[in-house]
């Protein structure tokens, strides 16, 4: 069984490479990029050998720290990051419990993660190839180092798969932990500039890790040559404990999942209530506006977007302040406008088939880009005024505002023409409604950066001449080139908004059935 | 392609069927000269499709007669999906053309729509709203005013059984209920044809025999029905119109007596259709 499970899983990569060249291109880059790693780590443990005990030590149990934490959070950030051999879908057959948490064990370390940590782990050795003994340890500390790695962040999957079942919850916590996403630049930022200021302290965090489950396993061969050979013991029996405890959690939360698996919620109806379409014009437009919007609150690939922009002042507060410039405050307003609009640029792709709802009704392509484009408009439209307000204010460069209004609207319309634009043009696969707006499907990582790249590219030409005049306005400190640029930016931008949904609708009228048909492919 | 030989028997056999009007006259060779019945609800000629290697539609000729109630039927993978998806301009044919109520669906494709009501099989639908919300999307898609919507929509809800849900997210719904709320956005612009595409997998039977009656009222007041199924019996009963298709070809088509000619739908169509075995299961399935 523990075989079978393997085979499938690796089954499963050979058929998805033969799917799709561009997975091929993925997995040789992961390759490329994992055996670099692993021969700099295993070159640097091997350098190490030759370096004072302590500072050997210290090195191993904070980078050894830093990757089972690594695993343990990976699965609740990127839910779904392997989900090959997801529980969900073995639970009709009868495998025996155990053999098939040894079997996705197995399985889990058959990916490049996987095979680049067990074989880093066991570099581990190579330090101490002086001392053949404490190496033996070592290998056996490795091992069970990497197997703590698999395992946690398998119970780690399982466990929030079971706490998470309900549709609600699941989308609302898949985008709560995007906060800490958000802000893990200051926290890096904040936390790094710590350990600089106190590099003294190092070898006493790594003394603290070196008790807890993250460090113990990786201490015990520098304990073996320090000589202190009851602490060695006691660490080896904390990593040896966690190991098993993590298993056995693990055995509890796979059991939970494979007797209720993940099922949707029905929230209470409220009959007659029509939202936002009680609301809007009542034209194809509107309509499509309508539905736009209900999808920006209620479906979490969107609203993900949506947390970005209260948290993105209080990012650019932090980066303005420790480089001491108030330029990248002004750049709020910008900043934002520039998610907002090229947040569709795949909106078709979100849609998924559902699209084909506008094709047999006769909707307009014109009257389906400029619904979506106003939606977008409706609160990014005050946003980007606010931002640019508050920006200003609080960076006192009044002189600056009309221009940074020009730059923000001119990259908002302009942004939205091109999303209009390049969503009719370009399908791109996006985790489909109702799965983690996270779960990046097959083949997704390459078209989305090299699409999502073009756009940017374009868009940095169209918003040149405003951008340019802002520039020049905060360089000389002349409010003639601001007000310039307030008006290059909204003369341009609804040129350039005006084309894209012309264009767009344009494209999306002649091209509808063949971008129905590669949406179907997406699924 | 079809041999022209074959092609021409099943014309004639499709033009012996259409209803009224002159039957256009019978053409000598294939297409590209091939005439549509304009006066058909529904005029198919000549379509073919093919995906990579595999042949999905293999040159269908079919007139489905304006106010007929017109089952389609076939084993899985025959095409019907794929004859229907063209039909209704989701997806772009290789060959062929077609003409809904006269109008050439590939040449004036928001002016045939506006006629059709689909419910496609096998595409999501925007399931984050609620019943009562993606009904009225529709309605408010085709271009009516917000009353005419409402009023609509209250009576499709009622009419099929889900009123207590209308506010739940369509997401949250049963199988046979999300069939029943995109029947209802097929249905709320009053088109002149109604195309469905397995309308009556997972409904229940209370709620099919209700459908079953909303469609025959609107076929009696003159309207005209396509469903796909892989029921006989329930086409038997509720078509007056059948075509076969099988290996994305039309095999026969007519009035259902003329198809069944003398035995049931279904011992017919596993004649026309073959591929039954009469052997029993393998051995190791009989637990007695």
């Amino acid at each position: 069984m523990v075989k079978h499970l393997v085979t499938l899983r690796l089954l499963l990569l050979r058929n998805g490479l033969r799917r799709s060249p561009w997975q091929v291109v993925a997995l040789i880059f992961g390759a490329v990029y994992g055996l670099g790693l692993l021969l700099i780590v295993t070159f640097g443990l091997v350098v190490l050998g030759n370096a004072p005990v302590e500072l050997a030590r210290t090195i191993v149990i904070l980078a050894g720290s830093a990757t089972i934490l690594g695993w343990l959070v990976l699965p609740i950030v990127v839910a779904g990051i392997d989900q090959t051999l997801d529980t969900a879908r073995l639970v009709n057959f009868p495998i025996p419990l155990g053999q098939m948490q040894i079997g996705l064990m197995f399985a889990g370390v058959l990916g490049i993660p996987g095979i680049v940590t067990v074989l880093a782990a066991l570099a581990t050795a190579t330090t101490w190839w002086r001392h053949p003994l404490i190496a033996v340890v070592a290998l056996v500390c490795g091992v069970l180092a990497a197997l703590t790695c698999v395992v946690g962040s398998r119970m780690v999957a399982s466990l929030s798969s079971t706490l998470t079942s309900g549709r609600r919850f699941r989308e609302v916590g898949g985008t709560l932990i995007l906060i800490p996403m958000f802000l893990a630049g200051p926290i890096i930022v904040g936390v790094s500039s710590g350990i600089s200021n106190a590099q003294d302290a190092l070898p006493g965090v790594a003394e603290a890790l070196s008790w807890t489950p993250l460090g113990a396993l990786w201490a015990v061969p520098s304990e073996l040559a320090l000589g202190h050979y009851g602490i060695a013991g006691l660490k080896f029996l904390i990593g040896l404990a966690t190991l098993v405890v993590m298993a056995l959690v693990w055995r509890r939360a796979l059991a939970t999942v494979l007797v209720a698996p993940p099922r949707s919620t029905a929230r209470a109806s409220t009959h007659g209530k029509l939202g936002l379409f009680a609301v809007v014009p009542e034209t194809p437009t509107g309509a499509v506006m309508a539905r736009s919007l209900t999808y920006w609150i209620r479906d979490p690939r969107y609203s993900k977007q949506l947390i970005l922009v209260p948290l993105m002042p209080a990012l650019l507060w932090f980066y303005s302040s420790t480089n001491d410039s108030p330029a990248f405050f002004n750049a709020m307003a910008p900043i934002a406008a520039l998610f907002l609009a090229l947040a569709i640029f795949t909106d078709l792709s979100y849609d998924g088939t559902a699209f084909a709802s506008h094709m047999s009704l006769g909707v307009t392509g014109i009257a389906d880009r400029t619904g979506r484009a106003l939606a977008v408009l409706v609160f990014a439209g005050p946003i980007v005024l606010i931002f640019s307000v508050v920006s200003v204010m609080l960076s006192s460069t009044w002189s600056l505002l009309p221009g940074i209004l020009g730059l923000s609207i001119g990259i908002l319309l302009s942004g939205l023409g091109l999303s209009s634009v390049s969503s009719a043009t370009v399908v791109v696969p996006v985790p489909a409604p109702g799965d983690s707006p996270f779960k990046s499907p097959p083949g997704a990582g390459f078209t989305t950066v090299v699409s999502s790249m073009a756009t940017w590219g374009i868009l940095s030409l169209l918003v040149a001449p405003e951008l340019t005049l802002l520039i020049v306005a905060a360089v000389t400190g002349q409010a003639l080139f601001s007000w310039l640029a307030l008006v290059v930016g909204l003369i341009l931008g609804l040129v350039f908004f005006q084309m894209g949904i012309r264009w767009g609708g344009a494209r999306l009228d002649r091209r509808a059935p063949e971008l129905l048909e590669s949406l179907a492919l997406q699924r | 392609m079809p041999e022209p030989t074959e092609a021409e028997s099943i014309r004639e056999r499709i033009n012996a069927n259409a209803q009224a009007a002159p039957p256009p006259a019978p053409q000598p060779s294939p297409p590209p000269t091939l005439q549509g019945n304009a006066s058909a609800a529904l005029s198919i000629r000549g379509l073919g499709k093919r995906f990579g290697e595999t042949v999905a539609v293999n040159g269908i000729n079919l007139d489905v007669p304006v106010g007929s109630f017109y089952g389609l039927v076939g084993p899985n993978g025959a095409g019907k999906t794929t004859t229907l998806s063209m039909a209704t301009g989701l997806l772009r044919p290789d060959v062929g053309k077609i003409w809904i109520q006269g109008v050439d669906v590939w040449q004036n494709p928001l002016e045939a729509k506006r006629l059709v009501g689909i419910l496609a099989d096998g595409v999501r639908l925007f399931d984050r709203l609620s019943g009562e919300q993606l009904v009225t999307y529709s309605g408010l898609l085709s271009g009516m005013t917000r009353d005419t919507v409402a009023e609509r929509v209250a009576d499709l809800l009622r009419l099929l059984d889900l009123q207590d849900a209308a506010g739940n997210l369509v997401v949250d719904y049963s199988a046979g209920m999300t069939k029943k709320i995109a029947l209802a956005c097929a249905l709320v612009h009053a088109p002149r044809l109604l195309v469905l595409d397995e309308p009556f997998e997972s409904v229940d039977p209370v709620s099919a025999a209700n459908i079953r009656d909303i469609l025959q009222g609107y076929v009696r007041s003159g309207g005209t029905v396509i469903v796909s199924s892989h029921a006989m019996d329930l086409v038997q009963r509720m078509c007056d119109h059948v075509a076969v298709i099988a290996a994305g070809r039309v095999v026969a088509a007519g009035t259902i007596d003329e198809v069944r000619a003398g035995s049931t739908l279904e011992e017919r169509f596993v004649q026309l259709v073959g591929g039954r075995h009469h052997a029993e299961g393998p051995a190791w399935l009989n637990i007695s």
